[in-house]
């Protein structure tokens, strides 16, 4: 398991009538392994785009990030992505979606069925192998996502809104899957969210950004995905300590939303 | 994808899985609904094109309507018993009848005469003369195959120049302003219209005909290619690069089998247009196909030949386009859901 850095990234957009757009203004932080990050703000604070670059899909204008000695350049197996959705293969079966990453590595077949078969059993689709993508509803389809991440074993899981298409009701149990496979995994986890509440519960550590420049505003430390894993959900959602967190962190964004409305409404 | 319902239901379930019974759910009143259109209690049908299905009862009346209208205008009225005996066509029957003094003029009747258009009986009759001893030469059968082959080879190499050129359009901008240019002037040339040139380049007969089934599919080939290329989205792209997939194998287990839907419509297209162009390409001095059947018959105005081979054309194409839909729900069950 290895450290994350992130150095002084820039990430400045061309935008053709030569203006340029400021999605990250000297962003740094460093993330010890095994920590689950949450990112959050509203739109255009540049939070997928760190993402992006964390994942190496994006290179930066400036800065670097560097996961243990290396420096990232490019998509890595030992970053893995989970989309939002429609990132499955359809034309594969649940198994083979999961099985993709070991089949590209050229990995033992043997292997590689028995660690489906493990994964199948840990996001809960123990017995669904052979079915298909399109037989599976919105949260069996992330599940099969989360394990087709987790097939290559990598140091750091990247999510961008992984539960933003999912009903209410799917995406609370789906909170509690994540919770779990990060503690029994150990995986560095960051996870890009719009909703307050899923950034509070899931994040042993929040990020709320800004917008123009996108940068970090505030940095917190947070114990609720470290006792939601021993609590109830629904009680720990309603404890006075998690309202308060809640309702800061919504006037925080409230903020920033009435100060960016004020100035489109200036221009 | 709906999870809705049956989050209340499972809701509490240890470990209990959401949606797979919602599927369930959903299955049966949407089979109730096929067989009563009515008791899926819509108010608003009218502009509702999802509650609009083909009754099967007004295709069959629409067919037997057809039929009816071919035999009554075609049928030749109040002829003498004794000419309608003779083993004779129609249009001999009545032409040996204007010639006879027994048999008045006025006492047939008919809406399309013998040489406008031949009678069910005539085309039945020269449909299964054709089949056991042809017109002219080859049988129903060899024309058959002749036009079938010509049209598999055109597809065949439609598709074995298309696709890569499509595929390299949807990768590389330099190819895709490479042939931008070519596809964008050569597509919406008719392939009739290059006939007189073809003609000169390859020759009279099955060169000529060859060539311009293959000028028919592939553009429509390339334009599929391209735009299957197109449909992957960037998250699938991305999640196999960070799955550790080289770019040959996003190519092979990524692009290409994401974009079978569109290469099958491009197929399908293809297919339709090449069957449609088959006929004029059989024109030009080919001896086997349907199209040069129904050319040799036109000067000795064996209309029932004719139309025999239109109808033979008009169900295999019928036939083809029902194959492609089997083997497309077989290949591509995907589609459309999810």
């Amino acid at each position: 398991m290895r450290d994350l850095s992130v150095k002084n990234v820039e990430m400045v957009y061309e935008v053709p009538n030569g203006s340029n757009v400021h999605a990250l203004s000297n962003v740094s932080f460093d993330l010890a392994a095994g920590r689950l990050l949450t990112l959050l703000g509203p739109s255009g604070c540049g939070k997928t785009t760190l993402l992006n670059i964390l994942a190496g899909f994006l290179a930066p204008t400036g800065g670097q990030v560097t996961l243990g000695n290396d420096i990232i350049t490019g998509p890595g197996q030992e970053r893995g992505m989970v989309f939002q959705q429609g990132a499955l293969f359809e034309w594969l079966s649940v198994e083979k979606n999961i099985a993709f990453g070991p089949n590209m590595n050229g990995a033992d077949k043997a292997q590689t069925k028995a660690r489906v078969d493990e994964l199948l059993d840990i996001v809960g689709l123990g017995g669904f192998g052979d079915k298909q993508i399109y037989e599976l509803s919105g949260g069996m389809q992330q599940r099969v996502a989360l394990a087709r991440c987790l097939a290559n074993d990598p140091d750091v899981i990247l999510m961008d809104e992984p539960l933003g298409a999912l009903d209410a009701l799917t995406r609370e149990k789906m909170q509690k899957l994540i919770l779990e496979l990060w503690q029994e995994t150990g995986k560095t986890v960051i996870l890009v969210t719009h909703s307050v509440e899923e950034a509070l519960y899931l994040g042993d550590r929040l990020f709320v950004m800004a917008p123009r420049p996108g940068r970090i505003e505030r940095d917190y430390d947070l114990p609720f995905a470290e006792k939601g894993l021993h609590t109830d959900t629904r009680e720990m959602k309603a404890s006075p300590e998690f309202i308060e967190k809640r309702e800061e962190v919504l006037s925080l964004i409230w903020e920033m939303e009435e100060e960016i409305m004020g100035r489109t409404e200036g221009v | 994808m709906s999870d809705a319902g049956m989050g209340a239901r499972a809701g509490g379930v240890s470990g209990a899985i959401d949606g797979m019974d919602a599927a369930a759910e959903y299955a049966l009143p949407a089979s109730k609904a096929k067989k009563s259109p009515n008791k899926d209690r819509k108010t608003v049908t009218f502009g509702d094109s999802s509650a609009v299905r083909s009754d099967t009862r007004w295709s069959v009346i629409a067919f037997i309507g057809l039929i009816l209208l071919w035999w009554v205008s075609t049928k030749p009225w109040g002829l003498d018993e004794a000419f309608k005996a003779a083993d004779l066509s129609d249009a001999e029957r009545i032409t040996v009848c204007n010639q006879s003094e027994e048999c008045g003029r006025d006492s047939y009747s008919q809406l399309a005469g013998p040489l406008t258009f031949p009678s069910i009986r005539d085309t039945w009759n020269a449909m299964g003369t054709l089949a056991t001893e042809g017109f002219r030469g080859p049988t129903l059968w060899e024309h058959m195959r002749a036009s079938l082959w010509r049209v598999v080879r055109g597809m065949f190499w439609g598709m074995v120049v298309g696709i890569p050129v499509g595929f390299a359009m949807g990768l590389s901008n330099k190819a895709r302003g490479f042939f931008d240019t070519i596809v964008e002037l050569f597509r919406p040339i008719p392939p009739f219209a290059l006939i007189p040139l073809f003609i000169l380049i390859f020759g009279i007969g099955d060169g000529t005909a060859r060539n311009l089934l293959i000028f028919a599919s592939i553009w429509i080939m390339i334009i599929a290619a391209r735009s299957g290329v197109g449909a992957a989205s960037l998250s699938k792209v991305r999640a196999a690069y960070s799955l550790g997939a080289s770019k040959r194998q996003v190519l092979q287990k990524v692009l290409l089998p994401n974009a079978l839907p569109e290469l099958f419509t491009g197929i399908r297209v293809a297919l339709g247009v090449s069957w449609g162009t088959l006929v004029a390409a059989e024109l030009v001095g080919t001896r086997e196909g349907l199209g040069a059947m129904i050319f040799a018959a036109r000067p000795f105005f064996r209309l029932d030949v004719v139309v025999a081979g239109v109808i033979v054309i008009a169900v295999l194409g019928v036939f083809m386009d029902m194959l492609l839909r089997i083997l497309e729900a077989r290949l591509i069950p995907w589609r459309g859901k999810g």
